[in-house]
């Protein structure tokens, strides 16, 4: 295949129009990167300049302000920094479990009559649009929630502070197990390659001296891509923070903190999913996008720091 | 406790730990199931033709279907791969062949992160460059925010695809005395391109599904429009709309639409997939 490709390009060589693009081809390249960057910092830019009359407004005070309220235009973004952070942890902390477990039987344990049907279900997991698990949500898990699990948890664990409170269905806690679900084949996904490229020797060596399958997961092969898989949480978490429709959908939309994980909240995404075609003050408008601009950073952040271990451990990037 | 013991108290453990990974795994692609059950059995009795073929009716009037926004869908989705399609494989182009230094590595941790930039900021953003000058919602402020966010994801498919070729090819078509440029686009593209198309369905896959950056750029439509300078319906929007309404009937057309939404992202990953595995055996 590729001789003929190869001779067809000497061929083609000769034929004029080959030759203009000949000259105009790193020319194009270059341009492209060129407004590849120009994009990405416009981005920033753009978000930070229509921030900037909320900014001068409210100063450094708007990220730990709790009030907000479009009528006397007092804006704080502290409920939904909460809410987005809570959320995103709880999430984070279910699916980093069956996440990194779960790689550990595709790539280690299962046999591969089961490791690639497997794999390939979970890898569709993370093809389901959030508005689909939104929908399942709100009207499954949400009503099952309210019915079956919260009033299970308060019976047993309700003298917590943490699960007090009437149970509505929709909340943190509901927010937080859909989001679990959503990030749970990034953790899997990126885990199975980091766990795989651990040296077939390491394992050997312990095999060897006699131990367990299991004691060489949790002794070699696991600590050598512990780096790489904290990344790839870290990674998954930088997506449950920014995840916007599903938990729109299913988080309550009330901006108060509570400390019982029943009650409802709110994120800085659906907020601004919410509230920002309704937004009809410029200043209201600016608050939103500082909001935007305050997802924004909290994102750039996590994800610089999730590469840049997964660098730390192979060399290279690994990418979802 | 006797070396006996001891051994088959490690065994005891390996199999609970094995149990208990398999366990995980098998949740995760359970949930899955769970999931597609559920919307197949609500979807599948609410999808007929008018609901493919007509457009929404008002509140109250039974009937009426989503097809302005599957026609929504395509044509935004169709304009933002053609802005993608260019800039995200000349860059990806431009970072495996030129892609040693500070620079390149630069944009390529730009990139990444790009890539995990939630799609509401990307919202935000095509509101601020394309909406409020022109003063009104309009498709192509959302065909941007999808072009953006399929950027980072062709980029990298582009460049792991070029680099996975064998320098050979490049090296024999200059032997051959081909230039630099024909060496590239005759020689090195070809053997790259089924892993950039996989790279580029799975992009289109990924915005196919997005909602979030719509709610302010699309914004949605109840009409028949084409016009992509207008506001326009888009069927992940319509599947949120109704699903937050108070109407039954909504409901079921949401789930109609989210069973014909995955079917769509489903059908593009398994094109990728197919493309990527039959490129393997080649």
């Amino acid at each position: 295949m590729t001789e003929t490709q190869v001779r067809r390009g000497v061929a083609a060589r000769t034929n004029a129009r080959n030759s203009l693009m000949r000259r105009c081809f790193p020319l194009m390249v270059g341009s492209a990167t060129g407004i590849f960057v120009l994009i990405i910092a416009a981005l920033f830019v753009e978000l930070l300049v229509n921030s900037l009359p909320s900014i001068r407004q409210f100063g450094p005070g708007f990220l730990w302000s709790s009030e907000w309220n479009p009528v006397t235009e007092r804006f704080g973004a502290l409920p939904f920094i909460y809410g987005t952070i809570v959320s995103s942890l709880i999430a984070l902390a279910i699916a980093a479990w069956i996440g990194i477990l779960g790689a550990a039987f595709l790539a280690e344990f299962s046999p591969r009559y089961l490791a690639t049907p497997l794999g390939f279900i979970i890898e569709l997991l993370a093809a389901v649009p959030s508005v689909v698990y939104g929908l399942w949500g709100l009207f499954c898990l949400a009503p099952a929630m309210q019915h079956y699990i919260e009033p299970a948890l308060q019976r047993y664990l309700g003298f917590l502070p943490i699960f007090s409170g009437p149970a509505y269905g929709v909340g943190l806690l509901t927010a937080a197990l859909i989001l679990a679900l959503m990030i749970v084949p990034t953790v899997i996904a990126i885990s199975r390659d980091l766990l795989q490229a651990v040296p077939a020797e390491m394992r050997e060596a312990l095999l060897a001296l006699g131990a367990t399958r299991w004691d060489t997961f949790k002794m070699v092969v696991l600590p050598y891509a512990r780096a790489g898989i904290f990344g790839a949480c870290i990674l998954a978490l930088g997506r449950a923070l920014g995840e916007t429709i599903a938990t729109t959908m299913v988080i309550g939309n009330r901006p108060a903190i509570s400390l019982s994980l029943l009650a409802p909240s709110y994120t800085l995404s659906s907020v601004i999913a919410n509230e920002f075609t309704e937004a009809t003050t410029r200043l209201y408008l600016s608050a939103l996008i500082e909001l935007g601009l305050v997802l924004f950073l909290i994102s750039v952040l996590v994800n610089s720091l999730a590469r840049l271990l997964m660098r730390a451990v192979f060399g290279t990037v690994v990418r979802p | 406790m006797s070396g006996r013991d001891h051994t088959r108290w490690r065994r005891l453990r390996a199999a609970a730990g094995i149990f208990g990974t398999a366990l995980c795994a098998g949740t995760a692609a359970a949930l899955l199931l769970i999931i597609l059950g559920y919307v197949v059995q609500q979807g599948a009795t609410a999808i007929d033709l008018p609901f493919l073929t007509q457009i929404p009716r008002p509140v109250g009037i039974e009937g009426g279907g989503v097809a302005n926004g599957i026609v929504g869908s395509l044509i935004i989705v169709g304009i933002a791969t053609l802005g993608a399609i260019p800039i995200g494989i000349l860059t990806g182009i431009y970072l495996a062949l030129y892609g040693r230094g500070r620079f390149p590595d630069v944009v390529r941790f730009m990139s990444d992160v790009l890539s995990g930039i939630p799609s509401i900021a990307i919202g935000l953003f095509a509101y601020t460059v394309l909406v409020q000058p022109m003063a009104h919602f309009s498709a192509v402020s959302a065909s941007f925010a999808f072009m953006v966010m399929m950027l980072p994801i062709i980029v990298r498919a582009t460049e792991t695809a070029i680099l996975s070729v064998p320098g050979t090819i490049y090296e024999s078509a200059l032997a051959l005395g081909s230039s630099n440029y024909a060496a590239i686009v005759h020689g090195v593209l070809p053997a790259a391109r089924p892993a950039i198309v996989t790279g580029l369905l799975l992009a289109v896959a990924r915005v196919t599904g997005e909602t979030a950056p719509l709610l302010f750029t699309a914004f949605g439509s109840q009409f028949w429009v084409l016009n992509p300078l207008r506001p326009m319906a888009e069927l992940s929007l319509q599947i949120f709309t109704y699903a937050l309404s108070p109407y039954e009937s909504w409901h079921q057309q949401a789930w109609a639409g989210a069973l014909l939404l995955i079917v769509a992202v489903f059908a593009l990953n398994l094109l990728a997939r197919l493309i990527l595995t039959r490129r393997a055996r080649v």
